[in-house]
């Protein structure tokens, strides 16, 4: 349409559409946890809030983000996919996206995580972009940090 | 490109003479808009310093064998050709350093330590680079200096009734303030800035890592105390920068860097310090930088800033036209007298996801905050995209920019 077809890998509809069009861009009124995450080399900035159910797990989480559609979308699929998992299951969630964005394979796809990284899937294009996968993996780590106690997290 | 230009200045020629740009991204012939963030090399700065390194190469100032007395004049040549280059009136004022940062901590090392009494004050602009924020901040927590800003228009002028309102209680010592923005391609009015400041008691230092690349640098004309630029956005290896200075400034600074080369001598009591430059360049200089910025310097002389600056004015007016007129397409900032910079930001598209598919079009431009989070804030902006040209940089690239634009527009849209 526009020539960019070969770049549909990084730019799938669905991110298009969550970079477009957030549906968790908020900041939580009432929250646990918050903290913000920030890439000095291009200027990306997100900031993380938390509230958690009485079990632990993350009830809700809402973010604002200062950047480009692969971390805004990556911030909205991430405050969907977390919802109901508690702190060590967001982490091995996060390793796996992680890895996902960093090789372009899924290794937690056929195991209990198969149903979150489906969702999270449209981001794996990110690998063939080596300076572009931290502007996905900014928002996690904000999370991480908040979920943790720590204010600040740096995706360098 | 008019008629006046063609005559004196072929770009496909010089555009031959650069080994990477027959370089394709993709299967696309590579558009190169970086040249402000770091040029592209001449095969004669490469021939330069590979015939140094296969026949001409040992330790410099120290040697007395053929080897390195033959590296020691190519390295000094670099000297005589950057003086040349800004007409300075002496070669001892050519302080070799290795980038313009390096350049620039000097100055807040030696110049701010050595020269600034507590109380005084630095005046830089709204539109500097963090390489000429950050060193006078260290100065300013550490020395009690007082750090001023000097407000921009909306236009990205420097607001000179303010400059001088900034002046006025003579506190001020040292003005340091860019001679081009990086980001927004203004070109700062060096001589009434010189003239005021001298007024009112200040010197001044030109950040010029820009504006070395656009326009002739004569610091006599100017009238500066100081003005730092590196050899890489102007054709030369990375790892090499030059401060000039007046020699008698230069003469009353204290050194910054201690090690072999700056001394004359030591002892466990005490060293003295060498003559300038030589007080300035502690240990092994960079040699094969040097030889490079040399081969440099002297190409672009020989092209001459004339032919330079008529081709770049040419492309700024074209790439106005052009990347302004698209729809939801901004440029930033609107200097009346400005350089190869161009910024620009786009409705619903982040600068960042501009410069991706850009790049996937073969189009190398950068995207993000410049090292200028200060004026990126005082623009009320996050990042831009930013194209710069190059000597090599023609209209058609310019138009490769401008249709892809319009097509990353659409993708976005």
């Amino acid at each position: 349409m526009s020539g960019f077809d070969d770049l549909r890998d990084l730019y799938q509809e669905v991110i298009l559409q969550h970079g477009r069009h957030p549906r968790h861009a908020m900041r939580l009124d009432v929250f646990d946890a918050t903290a913000k995450g920030d890439n000095p080399m291009c200027g990306d900035r997100v900031q993380v809030w938390v509230s958690l159910a009485e079990d632990g797990s993350i009830a809700k989480t809402g973010f604002e983000a200062r950047g480009c559609a692969i971390s805004v979308a990556s911030a909205d699929l991430m405050a969907e996919t977390v919802q109901g998992r508690g702190r060590d299951d967001t982490r091995a969630l996060f390793a796996a996206f992680r890895e996902m964005v960093r090789t372009g394979v899924c290794p937690a796809c056929d195991s209990a995580l198969t149903e979150p990284m489906e969702r999270l899937a449209p981001l794996s294009g990110v690998h063939d972009y080596p300076s572009r996968v931290k502007c996905a993996t900014l928002p996690w780590h904000a999370l991480i940090a908040a979920l943790d106690g720590t204010k600040e997290a740096s995706s360098e | 490109m008019n008629d006046a230009t063609t005559r004196a200045f072929d770009v496909q020629a010089i555009r031959a003479q650069f080994p990477i740009l027959s370089e394709t991204i993709r299967g696309k012939p590579l558009v190169y808009l970086d040249s402000g963030a770091s040029a592209q090399k001449p095969r004669v700065v490469i021939e330069a310093m590979m015939h140094a390194m296969e026949h001409q190469y040992a330790n410099v100032h120290r040697g007395l064998h053929w080897m390195s007395e033959r590296t020691t004049e190519a390295y000094e040549a670099a000297r005589d050709s950057v003086a040349r280059l800004m007409n300075a009136a002496d070669r001892s004022e050519v302080i070799l350093t290795q980038s313009v940062t390096g350049s620039l901590n000097l100055m807040a090392h030696s110049f701010g330590r050595g020269m600034l009494k507590p109380g005084l004050a630095v005046l830089i602009s709204a539109m500097e680079h963090h390489s000429n924020i950050v060193p006078w901040q260290m100065l300013r927590d550490e020395r009690g200096i007082e750090l001023r800003v000097c407000p921009i228009t909306d236009a990205g002028e420097l607001d000179m009734d303010a400059f001088e309102r900034l002046l006025s209680d003579g506190k001020v010592g040292l003005v340091s303030m860019t001679h081009m923005s990086n980001v927004l391609g203004t070109v700062t009015p060096a001589e009434r800035i010189v003239q005021l400041a001298h007024a009112h008691g200040a010197k001044v230092l030109f950040d010029g890592a820009q504006a070395i690349v656009h326009r002739r640098v004569d610091v006599q004309a100017l009238g500066c105390d100081f003005y730092a630029w590196t050899g890489h956005k102007l054709y030369a290896p990375t790892g090499i920068g030059v401060l000039w200075g007046r020699k008698e400034l230069l003469e009353q600074m204290p050194p910054f860097l201690g090690g072999g080369d700056m001394i004359s001598s030591v002892s466990y009591e005490k060293s003295t310090w060498a003559q300038v430059p030589h007080k300035f360049e502690a240990g092994t200089p960079p040699i094969l930088e040097g030889i490079g910025l040399r081969a440099a310097v002297d190409w672009v002389l020989d092209i001459g800033f004339d032919a330079i600056a008529a081709h770049e004015a040419d492309l700024v007016e074209h790439a106005l036209a052009r990347v302004g007129k698209i729809d939801g397409v901004h440029i930033i900032g609107h200097a009346q007298d400005r350089g190869g910079v161009v910024s620009f930001t786009m409705d619903n598209a982040h600068a960042h996801d501009v410069a991706t598919l850009l790049d996937r079009q073969g189009i190398a431009v950068r995207a993000g905050h410049h090292c200028a989070e200060p004026l990126m804030r005082r623009l009320g902006l996050d990042s831009t995209a930013r194209a710069t040209f190059g000597i090599y940089t023609t209209r058609e690239e310019i138009d490769a920019l401008a249709d892809t634009l319009t097509r990353v527009r659409e993708f976005f849209a």
